[in-house]
């Protein structure tokens, strides 16, 4: 065929054309629905919610009903305490069980990490909060913020630990080699050249990891439990944004609906702030991680 | 082998025990490496078998032969890149720089046997600068001052110096394919090593930064002893002072650059080289 005719205006490169903008018109029809959801809900809750809040919200303590005013402020701070104490336990082992998955995937223990991981991912929420119930409420004798921080932990790890395995895998091998022929120990390696090229990827799965804990009620109901009031410590009843939510949502109160609506529109809000700090301090300079 | 000349020159003169003058310096004829039945084994199957090889210092080796014939597996063994590969096991004598292999780790002989791979490979989230002293910073630490010495002298040495020294702190990515490969090579230079290994460096490279990179060769064996993998038998004549040829797991042929390519002993080589097969 001569050149010009397969440059030509031929009718299969019309039919191609045609196919090309549907699928592109199907593809940007799926993005937008990804989108419309959060962006839905998140102003429906701002709409909602924006009625009840004030400064009083976050600084005061919850009202009775009927009394009017009333805000918060433990429920965030509870939750705040919660999510960083099962960040502080269950970050470090998902990231240090994703590293040994990754990097000494041969092992039979790598594999065993894997699959009770993949089961552990699968597990209902209330049923780790049974656990925790079981393990911590029951032996101490009293609901606590170190119970619920537990709970969220086991709930962390397997997002950890298998986010951190897939983008330490996706770290070329070329890389490792590089670092290792100039006299850099494994180890060193692993955790100054392989994980900082990763750090873009497993830094997506932590938050991810915690935004998931930060909305969890279920696991919350039996060990962190729920308080009208300030904690006294972290070993005893702590207040939380979602239980404080479920609490008010379940009322027959229209005052403590709207304050339930104001409540996740600040969960919604802490997370994405929290992401967004994240993402600033671990910036990394050259966007060139995986 | 600096070590064995300092230990003669502080041990007392005694002419009558002392058979060769000691002002000789024996440099030029100081083997770098030198093998005696190097066997490496991948589970029961040979990748090498039984090479005997004696390189010189400071001299540039063209190791050349067909695919699969062992070149990249004989390279990987002197600094013992084989550690990382599952089932792979090394067997035989193997003497870098006057010293037998045991009296060393993995990590200690990479620190004297630097090694540049076929594909760039800078390290993604550091700058240029970062890059070349990675090795050093990941090691140890020092002063500024030495880093910014060492990133200049190691950058020129590499040849890549002018065309970078205004922008070291932006990405290596930035950089072309040909100017990343000589970045790895000045990574190398900077942890100072006595050996340098280069797996097929120009393969991703077009003719220009190819011929960037046999120019810094050429500069390097001054103080280095460079073993070179290739593919191109012009790279191979241009570059080196002497040239293997491997086939099949098995050194075929040692000698001059020269003599290996206008007459060379072996039949299997003449075939090779002549392009009758390979």
């Amino acid at each position: 065929m001569e050149a010009a005719e397969l440059l030509g205006n031929s009718g299969n490169l019309k039919r191609r054309k045609v196919i090309n903008i549907i699928m592109l018109t199907l593809s940007v029809i799926s993005a937008l629905a990804a989108i419309i959801p959060l962006v839905y809900i998140f102003f429906y809750t701002a709409a909602a919610g924006i009625s009840s809040i004030n400064l009083d919200f976050f600084t005061e303590l919850p009202k009775p009903v009927g009394e009017p005013g009333g805000g918060i402020a433990n429920a965030i701070i509870g939750s705040i305490e919660i999510v960083g104490i099962g960040a502080a336990f269950g970050i470090p082992v998902g990231l240090l069980a994703g590293i040994y998955v990754a990097e000494y995937s041969k092992t039979m223990v790598a594999n065993l990490v894997k699959f009770v991981t993949d089961v552990l991912s699968g597990i209902p929420s209330i049923i780790v909060g049974i656990f925790a119930y079981g393990v911590i409420v029951l032996q101490s004798k009293n609901f606590s913020a170190f119970a619920g921080g537990f709970a969220l932990g086991i709930l962390m790890i397997p997002t950890v630990t298998r986010m951190t395995e897939e983008m330490l895998k996706l770290v070329p091998l070329s890389l490792r080699e590089a670092s290792l022929a100039l006299g850099i120990p494994r180890w060193k390696t692993t955790l100054r050249i392989v994980l900082r090229t990763a750090s873009g990827g497993i830094i997506t799965g932590i938050l991810l990891a915690i935004a998931r804990a930060a909305g969890e009620t279920a696991p919350l109901l039996f060990t962190s439990f729920g308080n009208s009031f300030w904690a006294e410590s972290l070993d005893s009843p702590t207040a939380s944004l979602p239980v404080q939510i479920f609490n008010y949502a379940i009322s027959p109160y229209e005052e403590w609906h709207n304050k339930a609506w104001a409540g996740a529109f600040v969960l919604i809000t802490l997370v994405f702030v929290i992401s967004l700090i994240v993402r600033i301090i671990t910036k990394n300079k050259f966007h060139q991680s995986v | 082998m600096n070590e064995d000349i300092t230990e003669i020159i502080k041990e007392p003169l005694n002419i009558d025990t002392v058979a060769a003058p000691h002002h000789v310096k024996p440099e030029k004829s100081v083997i770098a490496v030198g093998t005696k039945n190097l066997t490496v084994w991948f589970n029961e199957r040979k990748g090498i078998e039984d090479i005997n090889i004696d390189i010189k210092k400071d001299t540039v080796t063209a190791i050349i032969g067909p695919s699969g014939c062992g070149k990249s597996t004989f390279l990987r063994a002197l600094n013992f890149m084989h550690d990382l590969t599952p089932g792979a096991r090394v067997t035989g004598e193997l003497n870098i720089l006057g010293r037998n292999i045991n009296d060393y780790n993995g990590v200690e002989i990479r620190k004297k046997v630097g090694m540049v791979f076929q594909k760039p490979n800078p390290f993604p989230t550091m700058s240029i600068y970062d890059n070349v002293i990675s090795g050093l910073k990941l090691n140890g630490r020092y002063k500024k001052d030495f880093y910014d010495e060492t990133v200049e002298s190691s950058l020129v040495q590499a040849g890549l110096w002018s065309e970078v020294k205004d922008r070291l702190k932006v990405s290596a990515y930035n950089l072309s394919g040909g100017q990343q490969q000589r970045l790895c090579i000045a990574r190398t230079l900077a942890v100072k090593p006595e050996i340098i290994l280069m797996d097929e460096p120009t393969s991703a490279l077009d003719p220009i930064s190819t011929g960037s990179i046999e120019n810094a060769i050429h500069d390097l064996k001054k103080k280095f002893t460079i073993i070179i993998v290739t593919h191109n038998m012009q790279q191979a004549a241009r570059v080196s002072d002497h040239t293997a040829y491997f086939y099949l797991g098995k050194l075929i042929e040692h000698s001059k650059t020269s003599t290996v390519f206008t007459k060379p002993k072996e039949k299997l080589t003449e075939e090779y080289i002549t392009g009758k097969f390979g």
